[in-house]
């Protein structure tokens, strides 16, 4: 399989997005809205569950199934508000002591007016500092497309694991050909050259696991079965060196 | 090593600095009223246009005159170099283009200075190299120096210029947002203050991390400010964007910077933060104060 033929399955529509994640893996999910600033964003669903008996935090960017599912979640891609209500979700989670799981598939932050006028790149900028320090565990599943600083946003984490078919990149293969070498039709050499797959992040040390995806339920099941097996270990971890680790694990780039 | 391949390229550029000498000539014209500006008035007024205040880009070296004090800076980590890291097609070329286009060995100049007398470690994004655009250089450079300013107790001041990520080093790239913002983020935490100033243009991934994480953020006058390209949003929304929007004045009025500072009063103003901001002028004002503080 080609790059770009993983960029084409990331995005395909079949694939289960952060719901299916959310309703897979944990029981009794119970969404909370709103960033308490502007709005509620539906392309970021967070809300709390439980994972066995452990109470969580977890954070999804969602797509939508249908066409006007898709529309009403701006095609999972998060505005300034989505990005704030995922923070305060975080924050609640650092005072109550319960670890974040995250889940990441989105094409990037969205890129409008009104995106621009509530400070997009502000946003991302505050969930990124606050993320390098928040005092509890965090790990984030890239499930789909992980869109640049849109993606990183929730994925400042103690350990980010990523599903064998989904890609992460600094850029689109179509705006990094455009970009490049003005010319769209080079898209496949673009996904090639950005290195973006799932593997090229393990090679690359970016990703911890990857999680294969023989179908999705036995994805499930595992991410599941990980989650019990890793956040232990890290909700055992005194703070602090939860902290430096998080710190030594960003740094080494 | 083959020494003819060193030969030609640095040629061929040479022909390309000597055109965009030649570009900026005598005379330079303002590109926003379009007046043919004398090159030693403008270079006297920081490359601000005379006629109607436009301010022209600059690079790091000149901006580190205008701003700290005559002879106070000294360059840290000056020889870091850029690698291709995944072979990415014709990235060797374009890292030997901006050397040349830029004099610089990456896309920003970090150090230690004096400003109006105060210490400070200071960033200077570089325009002329490859548009600012953030690559593992950069990142690090700007992380080691808020290690350094957090190791030596130093307020930081910084300022950004970037098109956004170096794509060339893909994925890299993204993670020095991550490694860039935990730096400020420990920094911060020291109780230091940092200063952010973004100059034209601050866009991408620096304004989604460093640039929009200063204490104070101040802007350069006209200067475009924002997280996507005007063309990609134009695509997005199927719109022609209105005028002024992701400029400085837009940013202001939309509450995400402090003050816009002309080039001509940045010393000054920044000079004046870093005595606010300087734990050594309250324990003074204290002791004159009779401990009326406390
Ligand atoms: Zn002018």
């Amino acid at each position: 399989m080609s790059a770009y033929d993983k960029v084409i399955l990331a995005r395909s529509k079949g694939r289960p997005t952060g719901a299916a994640y959310i309703e897979n893996v944990f029981d009794g999910f119970l969404e909370l809205h709103g960033d308490r600033r502007f709005a509620d964003d539906p392309a970021i669903v967070g809300g709390l569950a439980l994972l066995g008996n452990l109470p969580v935090t977890v954070v999804a960017i969602e797509k939508g199934t249908d066409t006007k599912e898709r529309l009403r979640r701006n095609f999972g891609m998060p505005n300034p508000e989505g990005y704030r209500k995922a923070l305060r979700l975080m924050k609640q989670a650092e005072k109550f002591q319960r670890p974040v799981v995250c889940f990441v598939d989105t094409s990037g932050a969205y890129c409008g007016l009104g995106a621009e006028e509530r400070g997009q790149g502000q946003a991302i900028a505050e969930n990124l500092m606050e993320l390098s320090t928040l005092r509890t565990p965090v790990i984030s599943i890239l499930i789909g497309e992980g869109g640049s600083g849109g993606a990183l946003a929730l994925a400042l984490a103690d350990q980010v694991w990523i599903l064998e078919n989904a890609v992460y990149s600094v850029i689109s293969p179509e705006g990094c050909a455009s970009i490049l070498w003005k010319d769209p039709k080079r898209v496949k050499d673009a996904a090639e050259c950005l290195k973006l797959t799932a593997q090229d992040m393990e090679a690359m040390g970016v990703v911890e696991r990857v999680i294969p995806e023989e179908n999705f339920d036995s994805a499930y099941a595992q991410i599941k079965e990980l989650l019990a097996e890793v956040l232990p270990g890290l909700i055992a971890t005194p703070t602090d060196e939860l902290l430096e680790a998080r710190y030594q694990r960003f740094r080494k780039f | 090593m083959n020494l003819m391949g060193l030969f030609r390229s640095p040629q061929n550029e040479l022909e390309k600095g000597g055109k965009e000498a030649e570009d900026a000539g005598i005379r330079s014209a303002c590109p926003r009223c379009g007046v043919q500006l004398p090159l030693s008035d403008l270079q006297e007024n920081m490359n601000v246009c005379t006629a109607c205040g436009y301010h022209f880009r600059v690079g790091p070296r000149e901006r580190i005159a205008y701003l700290t004090d005559e002879g106070s800076f000294y360059e840290l980590d000056g020889d870091l170099l850029s690698r291709d890291l995944l072979d990415f097609p014709a990235y060797d070329q374009k890292l030997r283009n901006a050397k040349l286009a830029s004099r610089e060995k990456d896309a920003v100049v970090t150090g230690a200075a004096h400003i109006l007398g105060h210490p400070c470690a200071l960033f200077v994004m570089d325009p002329n190299f490859m548009m600012g655009s953030m690559g593992t250089v950069v990142g690090e450079k700007i992380t080691r120096l808020f290690e350094f300013a957090t190791g030596t107790g130093a307020p930081v001041v910084g300022f950004t210029v970037s098109g956004g990520a170096r794509m060339q080093e893909g994925i890299h790239s993204l993670m020095q947002m991550a490694k860039t913002s935990a730096a400020v983020r420990r920094h911060g935490e020291a109780g230091l203050f940092y200063l952010t100033v973004l100059t034209d243009p601050t866009t991408g991934g620096v304004t989604a991390s460093f640039a929009m994480d200063g204490d104070v953020i101040m802007a350069e006058p006209g200067a475009t400010i924002g997280f996507a390209g005007a063309r990609v949003i134009e695509q997005t929304i199927r719109k022609k964007l209105p005028q002024g929007f992701q400029t400085a004045e837009f940013l202001l009025d939309h509450g995400f910077v402090d003050l816009i500072v002309p080039r001509a009063q940045q010393r000054e103003t920044i000079g004046r933060l870093l005595q606010l901001h300087d734990p050594g002028s309250i324990g003074m004002a204290e002791e004159e104060m009779g401990g009326g503080l406390e």
